[in-house]
């Protein structure tokens, strides 16, 4: 049955390696569920013709907005302040310790793709300052363009990781970039996990090296570093950024429409064809 | 000025008490626990008053001053000072207004996002562990939802430029039209409530507005209406709403501020669809500095027969 399969649908945790490829012989499309591509050996899927569609830019509103929303949660200290209110704790008026201002502040985003443009968009009407750092730099975007991470980190005073996981970014935050950034920094990672070297921002976080993270992402899913755990000035959802009921809806269509197209030779969407 | 008596109400800003230190007698009304003793030996001498929300200058208050001047509230509500009374015995009232407008705008979107996106809830979610056990439950996207603002003053325009940026199509309520706006108007609230997804209150509490979110606004909400409050208490009411949160009447609600604080109704603790905070909105360290920047301005130019910096009486 396998020898006969022409289109596959995966998500992000299927690994479709040269070994799976050989077991469909007849493969000639795979869709991803996810953004990422991380998982796909592209390159043999390349040689041996076989098509990779993604979902594109269609979570892209719902990745920005989770962005943004960890960034003023940790800033802000909302979640903390939930836990306290709702702990019963708040019985003096005024009393509760005071968060940081938005407005601004020097935002630094790492990838300007779809994700990346639309946090800086919604970034940029709080007042902040917005500088970026991309494989290239992107003519039509009218932010100042970075050309390596250290220096982004060294004019920022908070980070977004908005890129995809490859052979260059991986750990490319560590220790070094994280002290660049400075003891008031703010990192925000949506993408992947592994962007971040885990331990390097354990370390800075206890040793207060750095402000505060939000992250929906991990290194090792769904394992999370037990030091975070009793931090304040951390906030961490499960890998949650694009699980809203729209965007489910919006993806089951685009799955079922590409399959569609592939099946009546139509053009793809969303065809993934970097290598 | 170290001769001229400013009384303190509460201890909310150790930087505004350094400042007010160094340029008047500033005498502490906390340090006071028996009333009495204090307006004996103070009550006299007072020229100038810094409160805030929760310490109310009303007409008792202001009587048993009668060297008063100048209140000036370490925020930029009003609803606790009487500003007819003080104007008619010559009292100045100033406010902290602009400082703190982008702030309390970032917390009301800051509520919105975590609110409908779950945020909260999220992090309880790995925090305790459950994330090892499947994912965490749908959630409901922000971006281009309808937001509906009663109060398109400093801090509701503010919201709006913000929300505009996740494509949201924003709507207002006002005391009358504001037709250098391109936002659509609606002449009451209840309208603007059925015609959004997201109601903020951004307006001032006066008589006219208390309660101005009723019953009739939370069913005109409706179940998937988002209910946000970052004006004061006193605008919703209370029991109302947690009665409908409660029963599932409306999809949730962020609440910064409460009819009676600090308390805040227990019913609404095990909500997973309601984020509470405790007065938080200008709740930063520039912005509470720049405030205290502002009182201590007022008060200086008072005292120096100067302009007032931000009058309002």
């Amino acid at each position: 049955m396998a020898g006969s399969v022409k289109a596959a649908f995966c998500s992000a945790s299927s690994r479709v390696t040269t070994g799976v490829l050989q077991n469909l012989p007849e493969l000639r499309f795979i869709v991803t569920s996810s953004v990422g591509v991380d998982h796909i050996d592209l390159h043999e899927c390349k040689r041996r013709g076989v098509k990779v569609a993604n979902a594109g830019s269609i979570f892209s509103e719902d990745v920005a907005d989770a962005a943004v929303g960890l960034l003023i949660d940790v800033l802000r200290r909302i979640s903390a302040a939930n836990r306290f209110v709702k702990a019963g704790l708040w019985h003096e008026n005024g009393g509760y310790p005071l968060g940081h201002k938005l407005g601004g502040k020097r935002v630094g985003i790492i990838g300007m793709g779809s994700i990346g443009l639309d946090v800086a968009k919604r970034l940029n009407a709080f007042g902040c300052i917005i500088s970026y750092t991309s494989r290239n730099e992107k003519p039509h975007v009218k932010f100042p363009f970075c050309p390596n991470i250290q220096e982004l980190a060294a004019k920022s005073e908070i980070l977004v990781i908005c890129c995809a996981l490859t052979d260059q970014t991986r750990h490319m935050i560590d220790k070094s970039v994280m002290l660049a950034l400075g003891r008031d920094g703010i990192i925000v990672n949506i993408a992947r996990g592994a962007i971040v070297n885990e331990k390097d921002l354990v370390e800075c976080l206890l040793q207060q090296e750095i402000a505060g993270v939000g992250l929906d992402v991990f290194e090792n899913e769904p394992n999370v570093p037990e030091e975070l755990l009793e931090l304040d000035n951390v906030v961490m959802t499960p890998h949650h950024a694009v699980m809203t009921e729209q965007s489910l809806r919006d993806l089951y269509e685009l799955v079922v429409r590409n399959l569609d197209a592939f099946f009546s030779n139509k053009p793809l969407m969303f065809e993934v064809t970097r290598v | 000025m170290e001769n001229i008596d400013v009384l303190i109400t509460t201890p909310v800003n150790p930087y505004l008490e350094q400042e007010l230190d160094k340029r008047f007698n500033l005498i502490r009304l906390w340090n006071y626990p028996q009333k009495q003793e204090f307006f004996k030996n103070h009550s006299d001498s007072i020229r100038g008053v810094v409160n805030n929300p929760w310490h109310p200058a009303d007409r008792e208050f202001i009587d048993s001053l009668p060297a008063l001047e100048i209140v000036s509230s370490y925020s930029v509500g009003l609803d606790h000072v009487d500003l007819g009374y003080c104007k008619g015995k010559g009292v100045k009232v100033t406010n902290t207004p602009d400082v703190l407008t982008e702030d309390v705008a970032d917390l009301a979107i800051g509520l919105m996002l975590t609110t409908l996106r779950g945020i909260s809830e999220c992090d309880r979610y790995v925090r305790s562990g459950l994330w090892k056990k499947g994912d965490f439950k749908l959630t409901t996207k922000f971006s281009g939802k309808k937001v509906g603002i009663i109060g398109l003053g400093r801090i509701g325009t503010a919201i709006a430029k913000r929300a505009e940026a996740f494509n949201c199509p924003i709507s207002y309520y006002s005391r009358s039209e504001k037709p250098e706006s391109n936002y659509k108007y609606f002449p009451s609230v209840v309208e603007l409530a059925s015609h959004c997804d997201i109601l903020v209150v951004a307006c001032p509490l006066t008589e006219q507005t208390r309660h101005i979110v009723n019953r009739e606004v939370l069913d005109a909400l409706g179940p998937k209406g988002f209910l946000i409050n970052i004006g004061r208490g006193p605008h919703v009411d209370e029991p109302e709403l947690v009665a409908a949160l409660v029963e599932g009447r409306i999809a949730g609600a962020g609440l910064d501020v409460f009819e009676n604080e600090p308390h805040v109704p227990e019913e609404l603790f095990g909500l997973d669809n309601v984020v509470l905070l405790p007065h938080v909105g200008s709740g930063t360290v520039e912005t509470r500095n720049a405030m205290a920047d502002l009182v201590i301005g007022n008060l200086e130019a008072h005292f120096s027969k100067k302009p007032l910096l931000t009058p309002v009486v």
